[in-house]
């Protein structure tokens, strides 16, 4: 019994070995085909080429500067959007939950006068707290996330709105520049480096991506989330807490949200109540675009990055061409339904394809 | 320890829910290296007496023993250290991870430390291999989902997992209930490989042409009692289908039947 792709374990040949006829030969394809991000990365291969050769901006440095900005903002949520939706959940909240974290800080900086950084730390906690009370409820009352996370969405967008404004008496919180500290938390999150004015939250994405990575594919915490998504009974059957996952999950959401809202803020030294609300959507098409099945158990962070550099690449690349940039909802949805219908036959082929 | 203890006694253990008598006095050994077949009919009991166990329920009156101490199981997790395995038919495996994800889910083994502690993915899918080899499958593509293996397969992982982490005694809940003539064949040879690795097996199934050929001691349960407890050898296959059948009940069937065309005639 030889095979070329096995080769590299020790051939101890079995006493009893019963040759299963069944078992296919693994060929590079299906290797490829089992990949979630395939598909988002032909498409994001071939909208990119489509946008280089049609305008004149979007394959230059610059156009990548730009489009790889809006990429990067959707991009850090969608990776935990995506780690969470392989656990078998949503958020909803996560989109509202930018502007939130950017208001929140703004308060804190402005009205309360704490320094910019300790105002960065205390919103990230915020987020983390939110998280895991979307988490608690999901598990304690068993209720779809979809609907506990909708009522956190519209809690955090009344929030958004109301304390804002009794508190400021506008919408928006203004004035950030002139918060001690505001400097060095610019060029560590808001800035930008290299002559191209690339956006530093495009490393962050770079990074919090290959995390995310590492984590799915090395870690136990990577293999309980698979398993947990996959099958939340028989994951408790054999002893993996799947409670504390996904609670761990709705708050690694929240922060990544949370990150985003911080970096926009700073970006533009102030935030508005609305900031954030619909970005939910994307960060869900960016991750279901990447690979990300609904009903859990498969996906990969890669794929939610590629979703969001899809998302990125269309909405300059449309903006680039002069066209009326209400076509982008247009696009969101056609590339949606393409993501769906490709991810459904993948599982299709993947889970019970024989009984 | 008691020496020459079996691996696990079950002595006269009822329960109840409410009024209702699930289980009544039953009682039966399990040894290593052996196979116990619990048969019966539904609602004989057969899932009580499991769950009872594996640590689901507690029983309300007997004793268990194992390895001649006396075992007291709160739940799933003190019955599964104590070396009680239990597979449950659809609920063992996640179909869309990977052979050696599923293998080692909850247990990864792991090497280095803090923030760089990670799973040793290579040793993982070796130890998987061999595992799996021992059961006499051989694992040509350690990635494949568990989804594209057929049905006695997915139990072959399950069983093999279970042992690999130090299962004395394999509780294996209607493993061929849902497969069909040829996938059973290819469980019962696990079932046989795992007794042949010294585990005690309780093989729970209505079927006793599957229980058969690999039991060494047969127990049927009906309507929450102990039927009968027979060693191998000391009853005939036709025998053990006629008990599983309810015995005096399907005579009478037969005679009654009989009757009603003779009438008719």
């Amino acid at each position: 019994m030889t095979n070329p792709a096995t080769t590299a374990t020790p051939p101890t040949p079995p006493p009893t070995s019963v040759v299963d006829e069944r078992m296919a030969r693994v060929s590079l394809l299906t290797k490829l085909l089992r990949r979630p991000e395939l598909g988002a990365l032909l498409a994001a291969a071939a909208i990119g080429l489509f946008f280089a050769v049609t305008t004149d901006e979007f394959g230059t440095l610059d156009g990548a500067a730009n489009w790889t900005d809006v990429a990067s903002t959707l991009g850090i949520p969608a990776v935990a959007v995506a780690l969470l939706m392989i656990g078998g959940e949503f958020d909803l909240s996560a989109g509202v939950m930018t502007g939130t974290a950017g208001l929140f800080m703004g308060i804190l900086a402005t009205e309360v006068g704490m320094d910019m950084w300790p105002a960065i730390l205390l919103t990230l906690v915020a987020a983390a707290a939110v998280g895991f009370i979307n988490g608690y409820m999901v598990v304690r009352t068993k209720l779809p996330s979809f609907i506990v996370t909708l009522a956190t969405f519209f809690v955090l967008q009344g929030v958004n709105l109301g304390v804002t404004k009794s508190i400021t008496g506008t919408v928006r919180v203004d004035g950030l520049a002139d918060v001690n500290g505001y400097d060095s938390a610019f060029n560590l999150l808001g800035g930008s480096f290299s002559s191209y004015d690339y956006r530093v939250s495009v490393l962050w994405w770079v990074g919090i991506t290959i995390l995310a990575t590492w984590v799915l594919a090395r870690t136990r915490a990577g293999n309980w989330i698979f398993g947990v998504g996959g099958d939340a009974v028989a994951a408790r059957n054999i002893g993996v807490p799947v409670s504390r996952v996904k609670i761990a999950l709705f708050m690694t959401t929240a922060v990544c949200a949370a990150l985003a809202g911080i970096m926009v803020a700073l970006r533009l030294a102030s935030v508005q109540a609305s900031q954030g609300v619909g970005d939910e959507f994307n960060y869900i098409i960016a991750a279901v675009v990447g690979g990300c099945l609904l009903t859990g158990g498969f996906g990969s962070a890669v794929g939610a990055a590629l979703g969001a550099l899809i998302i990125g690449m269309a909405f300059i690349g449309i903006q680039f061409s002069g066209w009326n940039t209400d076509w982008r909802y247009l696009f969101l949805g056609v590339i949606l339904l393409i993501a769906v219908l490709v991810n459904n036959f993948v599982r299709r082929s993947a889970e019970g394809a024989r009984k | 320890m008691t020496a020459g203890a079996p691996l696990l006694e079950i002595e006269h253990v009822s329960k109840y829910f409410g009024n209702v008598i699930a289980l009544n006095d039953v009682s039966t050994t399990v040894e290593d290296g052996q196979v116990t077949c619990v048969l019966g009919d539904n609602g004989a009991g057969k899932s009580t007496f499991i769950k009872i166990l594996s640590g689901v329920h507690r029983r309300d009156e007997g004793e268990i023993r194992m390895a001649g101490e006396r075992v007291d199981f709160a739940s799933p997790r003190e019955a599964k250290e104590a070396g009680i395995a239990t597979v449950f038919q659809d609920l063992a495996t996640v179909p869309l991870m990977s052979i050696w994800r599923n293998f080692f889910l909850g247990s990864e083994p792991t090497r280095g430390v803090g923030p760089l502690r990670r799973i040793d993915v290579d040793d993982a899918k070796r130890t998987m291999r061999e595992e799996m080899r021992r059961m006499g499958i051989d694992v040509r593509d350690p990635d494949q989902p568990v989804g594209t293996l057929s049905g006695g397969e997915r139990q072959a992982v399950a069983i093999a997992r279970a042992i690999h982490f130090g299962a004395r005694v394999l509780i294996l809940d209607e493993p061929t209930s849902a497969l069909g003539v040829k996938q059973s064949g290819i469980v019962l040879r696990y079932i046989v490989q795992a007794r042949e690795r010294g585990v005690g097996v309780i093989f729970i199934s209505h079927n006793p042409h599957h229980a058969y050929p690999v039991g060494d001691r047969f127990v049927i349960l009906n309507r929450g009692k102990l039927q009968g407890s027979w060693k191998r050898g000391e009853i005939s296959r036709d025998e053990l289908v006629q008990m599983m059948a309810g015995g005096a009940e399907l005579d009478e069937l037969t005679h009654e039947l009989e009757q009603e065309l003779q009438k008719s005639q």
